[in-house]
């Protein structure tokens, strides 16, 4: 039973990001439960070798380049998903950028103007694009990857934290107005998790132990561990799930 | 990646108010998902049905009388099903009543039958689970069944709100002091379901004209709780904790 609530078989699933860590983990696992996985980020060599081994290892998938930072890209992106496919069935939205680390007053305008152009207005192009294709399709599944910063500002985070409020926020707007049309929008909210991205919260000792006393238990993520919510959120067994936030953070936030 | 990440075999796993409409279904659920399972309610009689018919389909079930009110009958439950299947290492604590009405005409035998049961018996029943979880040095999984009125409010059901609420914090301390051992405390909140507690009032026109202006525009059904139990409950979640995981055709992003 557990199997076919969560199956995937012939949907089609963009993720964004999907190169390496978190994203990784979402389209390697997506794609095992069936669909067909079209992994993006701003390099296509970083997709290609992702796309390669989820092949090798039977299933479907291919890659496409697409820096949601830049509105003409994910114009593109989409017009390609409508030729070939003709259709969308789910969306994660993992492409997130952290340029600056530091004190949030000396946010230069280039890192800020960068930080929301991909986590807010990428985001949200994105999310409108896939819609109007679910909309053809009957219907569809986004996930947003935010994160516990948009709860609880991550220490020296500070425009990267505002920028994943907003999506929070944007979770909610578009579940709202889009539940009559059978498109489910969710956000995962993940706690600290070892990834390239998250590296600075790994080198920078006072940060990593500050963290790390705030996490109950006691250790950080894997990327895989987000994956199960993910599949949850996008899957059949969440037909009721619109709109929530789902924290994924070893009590993180509590 | 673990294909089975949602699977429960080897699993022990306790349910309670399983007599009927969520806790009932639950039990099924857990079973076919692998776990060995222990129905709690207050009458045993009533559970005799769904342990035979889980038995009868390959699974293991157990039926035990527990009034959660009642810490010795919680006690003599937990004992009962470690003596049978072993150390339940995955609670699903969903007893709940309700006493519709105003709060300044509630009763007092009403507000204290709601919370015994839905507050008190939540704690005593949580924390038998995790001193035998503890006891035996393995790690395990708590849900609780909280609700949107735990993180919302709606005319007429003070009461219960207050309770879920109180649940909702219970997860969350819960969830804090047991993280380092391995022990995962989440709360599920459901949205409105058709249930045999409310199936009047959604059956009448007011009722559906309620439902029909929810963003759903539908009730929850029953099955469409089974993803979020198993995602809680199985080591899909292995870094979930504390969490409060709505389940509610988007009723709580509605305006006011």
């Amino acid at each position: 039973m557990a199997t076919k609530l969560f199956d995937l078989g012939g949907r089609i699933a963009l993720i964004a990001g999907a190169s390496r860590g978190i994203g990784e983990a979402i389209a390697r696992l997506l794609a095992e439960q069936g669909a067909h996985v079209i992994v993006t980020s701003r390099k296509l060599d970083g997709c290609q070798r992702v796309v390669d081994e989820i092949r090798a290892a039977g299933h479907s998938a291919e890659a496409m380049a697409c820096h949601i930072g830049e509105m003409e890209q994910i114009e593109a992106a989409f017009a390609r998903v409508r030729a070939t496919h003709g259709r969308l069935d789910i969306l994660v939205n993992n492409a997130a950028a952290n340029p600056y680390f530091g004190h949030v007053v000396d946010t230069d305008l280039p890192a800020f103007q960068k930080t929301l152009d991909v986590n807010i207005r990428g985001y949200f192009y994105m999310s409108a694009s896939a819609i109007k294709l679910m909309r053809d399709g009957g219907g569809g599944a986004i996930v947003n990857v935010g994160s516990v910063n948009g709860i609880t500002p991550g220490p020296l985070q500070g425009i990267y934290s505002i920028s994943k409020a907003a999506i929070i926020s944007m979770t909610k707007t578009f579940a709202k107005e889009c539940a009559g049309e059978n498109i489910r929008v969710n956000a995962l909210l993940p706690g600290l998790t070892r990834t390239k991205f998250a590296g600075a919260l790994f080198t920078n000792e006072d940060v990593h132990r500050e963290i790390m006393a705030g996490i109950p238990m006691g250790r950080h993520a894997e990327p895989g561990e987000m994956a199960g919510a993910v599949l949850y959120l996008v899957s059949d067994a969440a037909s009721y799930t619109t709109g929530i936030c789902l924290t994924v953070d070893g009590g993180l936030t509590i | 990646m673990d294909p089975k990440r949602f699977d429960l075999t080897g699993r022990v796993a306790l349910v309670t108010g399983a007599s009927s409409g969520f806790g009932e279904h639950f039990t099924r659920v857990l079973a076919a998902a692998g776990a060995r399972v222990v129905a709690g309610a207050r009458r045993e009689d009533r559970l005799h049905k769904l342990v035979d018919e889980i038995t009868a389909s390959g699974g293991e079930a157990l039926a035990v009388a527990m009034d959660v009110t009642d810490a010795a009958s919680v006690a003599a439950a937990f004992a009962a099903a470690e003596a049978k299947f072993g150390t339940v290492d995955l609670l699903v604590n969903n007893a709940g009543v309700a006493a519709p009405g105003t709060l300044h005409k509630t009763a007092e035998a009403d507000w204290d039958w709601v919370v015994d049961t839905n507050l008190k018996g939540v704690w005593l029943v949580a924390a038998e689970a995790a001193r035998r979880m503890l006891a035996a040095r393995r790690g395990g999984a708590i849900v609780n069944i909280a609700s949107v009125l735990g993180m919302a409010t709606s005319r007429g059901h003070g009461v219960y709100s207050a309770t879920k609420a109180g649940v909702i914090q219970l997860t969350k301390h819960m969830a804090l002091e047991l993280a380092g051992k391995n022990i995962r405390v989440n709360a599920i909140c459901p949205g409105y379901f058709k249930t045999e507690m409310n199936d009047e009032y959604f059956d009448s026109a007011a009722g559906q004209a309620y439902i029909a202006a929810t963003p759903g525009g539908r009730l929850g059904r029953m099955e469409e709780m089974d993803g979020p139990l198993l995602l809680l409950a199985s080591d899909a979640g292995s870094f979930i904790n504390g969490a409060l995981l709505p389940v509610d055709g988007g009723h709580l992003v509605m305006s006011i």
